[in-house]
């Protein structure tokens, strides 16, 4: 059989096995581990898969973010988690601050859709300005470079955010409707329903902004080769700017919708949540917009049903989980589950 | 480039050199803490004990350690590590299991400190465990790597991140792994037995002599790291760092170079690992976390990659800004102008700013290497600019 075969192709072809058998064992098990955990409390499967895909949404706000200017420089913008931070202490200073907006009514809702607006507004500028005044000018340096400087602007993000929100997290209260919508004992929260409610609108205004304007077009020629759009007309300076202010905007929706649905924030919030937000982006295949929210919402699920379920890792095992996934991936399936397989050019 | 080796006529005569040097500082040093220091009079003695306490210069030390470890893998090999505290982690916590009460139930000694002699647990001596430290980090390091070391740039130093979180983790939740505790949860495991050395027990206030033992790990790392620079390894490594792909063609097997980097880097993480875990004579789990791994990514990068000297430098200044320097810099303000500023505080602009400043204006650090500032800053030639490289 093919197992016996020698030489590179004998090898190639038992590491294919190899990995069709690892695969099918993985499966087995999830799937296993699932169904009793169904079998003996469907509610509360229920239940955490829907607690799950709240979170998946918010990560997929957070992950576009990465994957859009991964997809167009090359670069894993360690700062874009921060950006998300900041734009939570935004978003809670605007509502109960400076609009003294601490409970549900049509005119905190308002404010809420003002605060939307502005919050986006905020972190694309913000983006905007990170990539003029740090990336930019490393644009054609070598790949570490361009890394270091986004560390080093995720660090002076999170000392603003330190400055701004105190060194210990901060509770808020929330002016979304509190109550939550219940049948045959699985609940769902109306700040749930809200969070999708905000985000598939802009999930799909995205996805027609990339895919059926001018802009969108500019961006894809952009990331595909930077010297050939601009030999065909493209401002590839204003392209990139855009890129980061459309991730930017993202980011600054999460951040309100995260103030909103958990009541809280702190200065360290945007690194825990963007390496989960990237691991979501590079589990779809990093640069791939459908992969990444479907990365978001299954590291969502996964990280839901692990935390909720009754046989289960539990909460403090969350962060291992989701590593393991991603360190598995990336051994076995580099390009994630969308990604197309790039040969590097030589 | 031109890739001309430089002209050693002798071996032995370029060690010397910085032997000698490295020595008489070392020696002076520990001189001043070990005798001058506390004889001085009490206005001087208080300064040094606000600038520059022995327990800082020691801990930098072991920065020192580590930063040289992460040195051969980003700095030689130019593999992306952003999560190095796992390797610092694993060989402290080898440190807790082979040099503590920890392991109760068994009573195994193997040249252990004499004073530890009668404790019962897994009792090895100090330095059995810094080479058994040094090989389990070592093997952890070509797991992780094995797998992965074929992946792009960005995807490994993605991978090594998340290797970073998921061991400090393990061990903050290791109390009950499938009804063993591994590693004492949260608690951490404490004290460590003392280091034995000849006709004398060190204390845990025994600075000046665990300097002495710090130093010479150093010395030791320097001078591994110089040699595997001059020898094969060293020289496949700068092939790959520059270019993988004329690497590969000139016939260097591209898996086991980087996985050896990856070993000698690991190695070193865990002997600083040992080292830090007898320097605070305990190992405790929220220690690690990933602002090690990027402080440790800056030492090496402010300080210069690849060049020994200038990670040094950057290790020891940035070890000593984090510990002492800044908040008695801040006192120091404050007293002088009545200020009330919290300067600690101002450590994430400051990290942030350097990091940013240092890569657009300076990138090849304090200290550079020569062949690596000619590679960083090709792409500043206007020529390079027309041409599509990426």
């Amino acid at each position: 059989m093919s197992l016996f075969i020698g030489g590179y192709q004998g090898r190639q072809i038992r590491r294919r096995y190899l990995e069709r058998i690892l695969i099918s064992v993985a499966t087995f098990g999830i799937l296993y581990w699932l169904g009793i955990n169904f079998i003996k409390s469907p509610s509360q499967f229920f239940q955490a898969s829907i607690i799950g895909l709240s979170n998946g949404v918010l990560y997929a706000l957070i992950a576009l973010g990465y994957t859009l200017v991964y997809g167009i420089i090359e670069l894993i913008n360690f700062a874009h988690g921060d950006l998300f931070m900041l734009s939570a202490v935004f978003s809670a200073n605007f509502i109960t601050i400076w609009f003294h907006k601490e409970s549900s009514g049509p005119a905190a809702w308002g404010v809420f859709f003002m605060c939307l607006v502005s919050v986006m507004l905020a972190a694309a500028s913000v983006n905007i300005g990170i990539e003029r005044f740090a990336y930019r000018r490393l644009r054609r340096a070598p790949k570490l470079a361009p890394l270091i400087t986004a560390v080093g602007v995720s660090f002076v993000l999170q000392f603003i955010g330190l400055r701004w929100n105190g060194s210990g997290p901060k509770t808020w209260n929330s002016v979304l409707p509190a109550g939550k919508l219940s049948f045959s004992g699985i609940s769902i929260p109306y700040t749930t329903m809200i969070s999708f409610a905000v985000t598939i609108p802009l999930l799909l205004l995205m996805s027609w902004i990339v895919t059926r304007t001018r802009q969108g077009k500019a961006m894809r020629a952009t990331a595909q080769d930077q010297d050939a759009a601009r030999l065909m007309g493209i401002n590839v300076d204003r392209t990139i700017s855009f890129t980061f202010a459309l991730g930017g905007a993202l980011a600054g929706a999460a951040g309100l919708l995260f103030q909103q649905t958990r009541g809280l924030t702190s200065y360290n919030l945007g690194y825990q949540l963007g390496l989960i937000a990237f691991t979501s982006a590079v589990m779809g295949g990093i640069g791939n917009l459908q992969g990444a929210v479907l990365g978001a919402l299954l590291i969502g699920l996964i990280q839901g049903l692990n935390d909720g379920l009754p046989i289960g890792l539990g909460q403090q095992w969350s962060q291992t989980v989701v590593f393991s996934i991603l360190i598995l991936l990336m051994a076995f399936k580099p390009t994630g589950l969308l990604g197309k397989a790039v040969t590097e050019k030589v | 480039m031109r890739l001309t080796r430089s002209k050693t006529p002798k071996q032995g005569a370029s060690h010397k050199k910085w032997t000698i040097g490295f020595s008489i500082t070392a020696i002076l040093i520990w001189f001043f803490y070990a005798f001058v220091m506390y004889n001085l009079p009490e206005g001087p003695q208080t300064i040094f004990q606000n600038w520059l306490p022995p327990t800082t210069v020691n801990e930098a030390m072991v920065w020192v350690i580590c930063a040289l470890g992460l040195n051969i893998v980003v700095g030689y090999a130019g593999l992306l590590d952003l999560g190095f505290v796992a390797f610092w982690a694993i060989g402290g916590y080898s440190a807790g299991w082979f040099m503590s009460t920890f392991f109760r139930q068994v009573n195994i000694h193997i040249f252990s400190a004499s004073d530890a002699a009668d404790q019962p647990g897994i009792h090895v001596s100090f330095w059995g465990v810094l080479i058994l430290g040094g090989i389990i980090c070592a093997v952890f390091g070509i797991i992780i790597g094995a797998p992965t070391l074929r992946l792009k740039s960005d995807y490994l130093a993605l991978v090594t991140l998340g290797f970073g979180e998921i061991i400090p983790q393990v061990f903050t939740n290791g109390e009950n792994i499938g009804g063993f505790n591994i590693s004492n949860g949260t608690k951490g495991i404490s004290p460590i037995d003392n280091v034995e050395l000849p006709g004398k027990i060190l204390g845990p206030f025994d600075f000046s002599w665990k300097f002495a033992i710090f130093v010479f790990l150093t010395a030791v790392m320097v001078y591994v790291s110089l040699r595997l620079r001059k020898g094969r390894l060293g020289r496949a490594w700068l092939a790959i760092r520059e270019d993988e792909l004329a690497a590969s063609m000139m016939g260097v097997a591209l898996m086991p170079t980087k996985l050896a980097a990856y070993a000698v880097g690991a190695f070193s993480g865990g002997v600083g690992g040992v080292a830090f875990a007898t320097h605070v004579n305990g190992i405790f789990a929220d220690r690690f976390n990933f602002s090690i791994s990027i402080i440790l990514l800056a030492m090496v990068v402010l300080g210069g990659m690849g060049n020994v000297w200038g990670v040094m430098v950057g290790a020891l200044l940035i070890a000593w800004i984090n510990s002492t320097g800044l908040p008695a810099f801040g006192d120091l303000v404050n007293n002088t102008f009545g200020t009330t500023i919290n300067f600690p505080s101002y450590n994430f602009l400051l990290f942030g700013g350097v990091l940013i400043l240092m890569m657009l204006y300076k990138r090849e650090g304090m200290i550079p290497e020569s062949r690596l500032k000619a590679i960083l800053h090709e792409s500043d030639d206007e020529t390079a600019n027309l041409g599509g490289t990426h």
